[in-house]
């Protein structure tokens, strides 16, 4: 079992205002500093959540890159009732600006490499995975197949998508289909594991990359931890299910710092091309 | 959880059954009357209920501890079973069977999850929530069967994949999701059936197939109804309206395109009489396999991923 929280899902957005407490040491930072460290305290190293464009803007070469696919958007299939209609919902964030839902998709050059990259969108719905983010991804790889591109999925997600039942489950199966695709197209596909990745995420692309890379602190499993706490009735040990702690046990191959990433993939993507 | 006691509504059901059963051990001409009294007694109660469904009550079926597992299915409908264990890496998972059997004759390899019996069996099962090693059990057995061609049959029913310290350190994000890579690839038939509860990841885990089954009283969700409540509402009173929300009962499935048929369960489910439960299920399993041993090899995967290609419902604007 894996969800999202309403009630986080912006927490991490950059305020707009001149100063910002990291989360990490609770001191004030300047925030042309802290962008200037791609949102990394350059104090204590925490590792600040960012927007799907600012990752897309780290990766590619100048911050220059094409968005593909950018006209895909949820339905309410389930005309999901909450708190308020999930229609209500999506038409409120779509009116606010956010038009990605939860993953936007860009080609363009990683240290020269053309690769085709999707960078999940916390700030939608907690980057919760429906049918418009499969469907996104699934075209995404696709297209990697079709150019003979590698592919590069940044993943920060709270897992499958509440509001639209199990048909967000069945993203899971329609993904990870196309990324058989790929795999028998032998073609590279890395997976970098974000703050958080938990879920139906974690539990179809986010593992299945030919590498898996994690960000350094960066909570990542399949269930959440309060789900875990609440089952087994006691605390979890400090660090459990943190990128550190996946190394150790054999589930990521790499934990590599913000600053590090995109000439890791270049070199990782260029040893596999 | 499984292992709960008989749900309320079902209770004069129960009851009815009891009295039934008592009038039908006396012999005298009285009691027979009696009998026959009940039994349209039973019928109507049954009709009325059944009838009336909601989608929470559909979960308590689907939950019933006395439905027919995994274990019972493959000695109802498969002949020469022998069970195979472990996943060459950690261990053996109770709460998931793997093995080979005939079927019709036939020889196909089988997974499924397990649910215990009593609780003692319940703990072992570990009430049919798989540690990681369970799905690469399920993975071996898959491999094998494509490396022998031999159909696979998947029975489904778990409350979901084992949320612990343990399952998380062995990787059951990484179990499943690779699970799920491999099955849209298999060059085998693979039919699923969701025989109780179909509980998200845990249940798609061993739930890719190029027909997925699901019996009249089976769910299938993203999650459970409780987990779902608790999210929403921080209510557990709202559990029968998330119930309802999500979607989750066998019709609901069918139209939304995730399953393909739907098995008819004996009046009042499974449970009330697990053979008939069982001999309906190898009537659509013996058509699905028969249509699916004439699809090429190759077509197969392609015509899986296919279907997996359109689920979903997204606008472009
Ligand atoms: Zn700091």
């Amino acid at each position: 079992m894996w969800f999202w929280r309403s009630d986080r899902s912006h927490e991490s957005r950059i305020p707009e205002g001149l100063w910002v407490k990291c989360a990490g040491c609770k001191e004030t930072l300047y925030h042309k500093e802290l962008e200037h460290h791609l949102h990394v305290c350059p104090r204590c190293g925490f590792h600040h959540r960012i927007a799907a464009r600012t990752r897309l803007g780290q990766l590619f070469d100048g911050g220059s890159y094409k968005e593909l696919f950018s006209k895909i958007f949820s339905t309410d299939p389930l005309e999901f009732v909450d708190n308020k209609p999930y229609a209500d919902r999506l038409q409120g964030l779509f009116e606010r600006g956010l038009r990605d839902d939860a993953v936007v998709v860009a080609l363009g050059r990683i240290g020269g490499v053309k690769a085709i990259v999707g960078a999940m969108e916390y700030g939608f719905m907690g980057g919760s995975m429906g049918s418009a983010v499969g469907e996104k991804l699934t075209r995404a790889i696709e297209r990697s197949v079709k150019l003979r591109l590698p592919l590069v999925i940044v993943s920060c997600s709270g897992g499958a998508r509440m509001q639209e039942g199990v048909l967000s489950l069945m993203q899971m199966a329609k993904i990870s289909a196309a990324l058989a695709r790929l795999h028998k197209a032998r073609l590279p596909y890395i997976s970098v594991l974000t703050d958080p990745t938990t879920g139906g995420v974690t539990a179809s692309y986010s593992m299945l990359g030919d590498i898996n890379i994690g960000e350094p602190g960066a909570l990542i499993g399949f269930a959440g931890p309060r789900v875990i706490e609440q089952t087994i009735r006691q605390k979890l040990p400090e660090g459990f299910q943190r990128s550190e702690f996946l190394l150790e046990h054999g589930l990521l191959d790499l934990v590599v710092p913000r600053r590090e990433l995109k000439d890791t993939l270049a070199r990782c993507l260029g040893l596999l091309l | 959880m499984a292992g709960t006691p008989t749900p309320p509504f079902l209770a004069p059901i129960e009851e009815l059954r009891r009295q039934l059963q008592a009038a039908e051990e006396r012999p005298d001409s009285a009691s027979r009357a009696q009998a026959a009294r009940l039994r349209r007694e039973l019928e109507r109660e049954l009709r009325a209920v059944m009838s009336n469904l909601t989608p929470w009550q559909q979960c308590q079926l689907a939950r019933h501890p006395e439905r027919p597992y995994a274990l019972d299915f493959i000695k109802g409908l498969f002949t020469d079973w022998v069970e195979l264990h472990g996943d060459r890496g950690f261990g053996d998972d109770p709460a998931m069977v793997a093995g080979l059997a005939r079927f019709d004759g036939e020889p196909v390899a089988v997974i499924g999850h397990q649910k215990g019996r009593d609780t003692r069996d319940r703990l072992y099962r570990n009430f049919g929530q798989p540690r990681p090693e369970g799905y690469r059990k399920a993975l071996r057995i898959l491999q094998l069967a494509e490396k022998f061609g031999r159909p696979v049959v998947s029975f489904v029913d778990t409350p979901g994949a084992f949320p612990g310290i343990d399952a998380e350190e062995r990787g059951q994000a990484e179990a499943i999701a690779h699970n799920l890579r491999v099955m849209a690839a298999l060059e085998v038939p693979i039919v699923v059936v969701v025989t109780g509860e179909g509980g998200s990841g845990g249940a798609l885990g061993i739930g890719v197939g190029d027909r997925v089954l699901m019996m009249q009283h089976a769910t299938y969700s993203v999650i459970s109804p409780e987990g779902c409540a608790a999210i929403l509402w921080k209510d557990q009173t709202q559990v029968p309206r998330a119930a309802e929300a999500l979607r989750l009962t066998a019709n609901h499935l069918k139209a939304l395109g995730v399953a393909d048929e739907i098995v008819p369960e004996p009046p009042g489910g499974a449970h009330l009489d697990p053979a008939q439960a069982i001999r309906s299920v190898g009537v659509v399993l013996r058509k699905a396999l028969g249509e699916l041993r004439k699809v090429r090899r190759d077509e197969l995967p392609r015509r899986r991923q296919a279907k997996l290609r359109a689920l979903g419902k997204y606008s472009e604007r």
